[in-house]
């Protein structure tokens, strides 16, 4: 059993926990399965961090594990690389730091095994998209990831909560369905479906009309499990109806992981990216950060605004990744890793808002500071990170993305990523300004911080938000430009892969 | 429901329960396999919920027992593909193979089924009981 | 080739339903046939002229056998439907029990 052994971890233990944290459900008292719970998320966090420490030892950074023994074209491989581990420690982290914060927010309902059940079955199923080879194997853990957030939205099971839920559920399986019909096209034409294989083969036959069609296929099924505008409907009501963590959750990391990564990897490295496709993307990340930018500033309620401000960074991820240059598609993932931890720690401070005032209006609240001064000092690093000020990290990734705009001439973007800064500043401001500056309002004097356990999970997200710019240095920066470098050579993924499978 | 369908109820339904463990045992062998089998499986616990009403089915098969035997047949199917690692891979076939097309033979792939079969079967039963329950209470109301 | 066209055809009835019906259980039927047309779609793809049927035997020869690998994943995508359409009917039935109606342009409380 060798080094890429670890690979198999990040599925087997969600798994476990799931399955073991529903059996145990009546029989153990609450605080063994919330230990449980964080246990196993630490153990993802620590495997996260072990693998990118083998990796980083492996020549040519690649580590390929073959399920069953069996080989490519005929069996499922486990492939980690630097694109892999990035993504595997974003969600894992975000899990992490969620399932601590859980502790303090589900403590009073009934069921909160069921919760945690679905939770963790989701967090497989993130997993296993990330570190999967094998095409329909990442479409299988996409519909495990898909539905077992289709439950988690409506679980606390009032009237808004299971409309959202529904016009999710539906939304998501259109877009499902449309990737479905993309991958029989690509079997047919292929007849293989391991990806390293698949990309060979595109690179041998020419396919004039498969190609293109299948293409716009995964931009409109993975579009929309990413939320770019127009596939964007489904998001608002979802996000805000959402209890809080789980917010937290899907805009810090399902979309990244289910839309943005999985058409990354595909366009970038089995098909093989042309200029209509590149320019189709960055045409759909311009109109995602315009709408959302605009409709953002008009919400008054606090996770509707958060909502919308998520669709607008997506947008500004697939702007840069649309650019397809080394500087575009280093400012997009390193914005992805920004983005994850500032809009999960936004979402679980205004979880903790909805926890002590029991509202989500910014309209009827106002002065929170002073009652609650953790919640209040993790909102404001996560909203100066999030506009874009310096020296925190969200400003490093903005400005990269903006100079490689301007670097390749495409100057309307650039414009558009800045109008899109200036809006996300109004909003933020705007929760800040209603929120938590300002005076104390007469129903609030009694509030309290929220529980301890949320606040753990705040202070530590607030560090790593401050401290995220630091990832630039040139000691840390290959976490961040080994997965760039995937995506940027292409489909030469696939003569790396075969080869290290052949070992 | 009426005495006609109570009374071939009654002869028919250890029938389909025997054809469903039919299909789940031949799966490596003939069509069918862990999620057909199981789901016949389930069809004869709702043919008796059907004909008798939810008492009788929810003696034979309690809501606990639904959602415990459901979490234990993961667990089952998780610790087969386990047993892999001894033979070097995560999921291989380590148990003896013997020859094709017999019904003792291709080493894990009808455990596999097995368990499939017991989880399929009971947790597509927990689905509909807490279809019948939710309908209930909501008639109570 | 007409008998992708016609399964392409079904899809779209499907479609039609999810979008433009109003009552949720319609919604859901759509869904469904969308289900079944994409699984047909993806079987068909398996076809080989004069071929027969996957299955293994000791007396046959496997050189015109159709391709079973689109029946497996086609297997798979039955019973993740199956989830699905578990999960949209018990969301369904919630709905009814809390606003009283099936009728979605009646079920808008969030907006903006």
């Amino acid at each position: 059993m060798n080094n890429s052994a670890i690979a198999t971890l990040f599925v087997i233990i969600p798994l476990c926990t799931a399955f073991l944290i529903s059996l145990m459900a009546k029989l153990v008292k609450r605080g063994f399965i919330y230990t449980l719970s964080i246990l196993s998320a630490g153990l993802l966090l620590f495997s996260s961090f072990y693998a990118l420490n083998i990796l980083s030892k492996t020549a040519g950074n690649l580590l390929v594990y073959k399920i069953g023994g069996w080989g490519p074209p005929f069996g499922i491989c486990l492939v980690l690389d630097g694109l892999s581990v990035f993504m595997l420690i974003i969600v894992n982290l975000a899990a992490f730091f969620i399932s601590i914060y859980n502790v303090g927010y589900t403590d009073k309902d009934d069921d909160a095994p069921k919760f945690l059940t679905l939770f963790f079955m989701m967090v497989t199923g993130l997993n296993g998209v990330v570190i999967t080879g094998d095409l329909f194997n990442m479409f299988v853990f996409l519909e495990v990831a898909s539905i077992a957030s289709y439950a988690l939205v409506c679980y606390r099971e009032g009237a808004e909560e299971l409309e959202a839920a529904f016009k999710y559920a539906i939304m998501g399986s259109v877009g499902s369905a449309f990737i479905f019909i993309g991958i029989a096209f690509l079997y047919g034409f292929t007849s293989t479906l391991n990806m390293a294989d698949m990309s060979r083969v595109l690179a041998a036959k020419q396919g004039i009309f498969v190609v293109p069609f299948v293409s716009v296929l995964f931009i409109m099924g993975f579009g929309l499990k990413a939320a770019l505008a127009p596939f964007h409907a489904w998001l608002p009501d979802a996000h805000t109806s959402a209890p809080a963590s789980i917010s937290a959750m899907f805009s810090g990391v399902l979309i990244k992981t289910l839309g943005i990564y999985a058409l990354a990897r595909i366009l970038f490295t089995i098909i093989g990216t042309t200029q209509a496709l590149l320019s189709a993307l960055m045409a759909l990340g311009a109109i995602s950060i315009l709408a959302a930018g605009v409709l953002s500033v008009s919400q008054w309620n606090m996770k509707r605004l958060f909502a919308y401000s998520s669709i607008e960074q997506v947008g500004l991820i697939a702007l840069g990744l649309g650019l397809a240059t080394p500087l575009g598609i280093l400012g997009a993932i390193f914005h992805i890793f920004q983005h994850s931890v500032a809009k999960s720690l936004l979402f679980l401070t205004a979880g903790s808002v909805d926890n002590s005032a029991h509202t989500r209006d910014l309209r009827e609240m106002s002065g929170l500071k002073e009652k609650m001064p953790v919640t209040a000092a993790g909102s404001l690093a996560a909203s100066m990170s999030l506009s874009g000020i310096p020296p925190l990290g969200g400003f490093f990734s903005k400005l990269i993305i903006i100079l490689a705009c301007i670097e390749k001439g495409c100057y309307f973007y650039a414009l558009a990523a800045v109008a899109g800064s200036v809006l996300t500043l109004t909003a933020m401001a705007k929760v800040q300004r209603f929120a938590f500056f300002g005076e104390l309002k007469g129903k609030f004097k009694n509030i309290k911080e929220s529980p301890f356990a949320m606040q753990v999970s705040i202070v530590c997200l607030t560090g790593i938000c401050v401290f995220g710019g630091l990832l630039l240095l040139p000691q840390l920066r290959p976490f961040v430009s080994n997965a760039a470098d995937v995506l940027l050579q292409g489909v030469k993924y696939s003569g790396l892969v075969l080869e290290a499978a052949a070992k | 429901m009426s005495v006609i369908v109570k009374a071939i109820t009654r002869i028919i339904i250890s029938m389909v329960l025997v054809f469903g463990i039919y299909i789940v045992a031949h799966g490596h062998v003939s069509p069918g396999g862990g999620f057909a089998g199981g789901v016949i499986i389930a069809l004869s616990f709702v043919l008796l919920m059907l004909a008798f009403g939810k008492g009788v089915a929810t003696s034979k098969v309690t809501r606990n027992i639904a959602a415990n035997l459901e979490g234990v047949g993961a667990l089952m199917f998780l610790m087969i593909a386990l047993l892999g690692f001894l033979g070097g891979a995560f999921f291989m076939n380590i148990l003896a193979k013997g020859t094709p097309f017999k019904l003792f033979s291709a080493g894990t792939i009808p455990l596999y089924n097995y368990v499939l079969g017991l989880k399929v079967g009971v947790g597509l039963f927990a689905i509909y009981l807490a279809f019948v329950i939710l309908e209930n209470t909501r008639k109570n109301k | 080739m007409t008998l992708y066209i016609l399964c392409l055809f079904l899809f779209c009835v499907g479609l039609y339903g999810v979008l433009r019906k109003r009552n949720i259980v319609k919604i859901i039927v759509g869904f469904a046939i969308m289900g079944y047309a994409m699984n047909l779609f993806f079987v068909m793809f398996g076809y080989k002229f004069h071929g027969r049927s996957p299955i293994g035997d000791i007396s046959q020869n496997i050189s015109n056998m159709v391709d079973p690998l689109p029946q497996e994943l086609v297997h798979t995508s039955i019973v993740i439907g199956l989830g699905l359409t578990a999960l949209l009917i018990a969301i369904a039935i919630k709905i009814y029990e809390k606003c009283g109606t099936f009728d979605i342009t009646k079920i808008k409380r969030l907006k903006g």
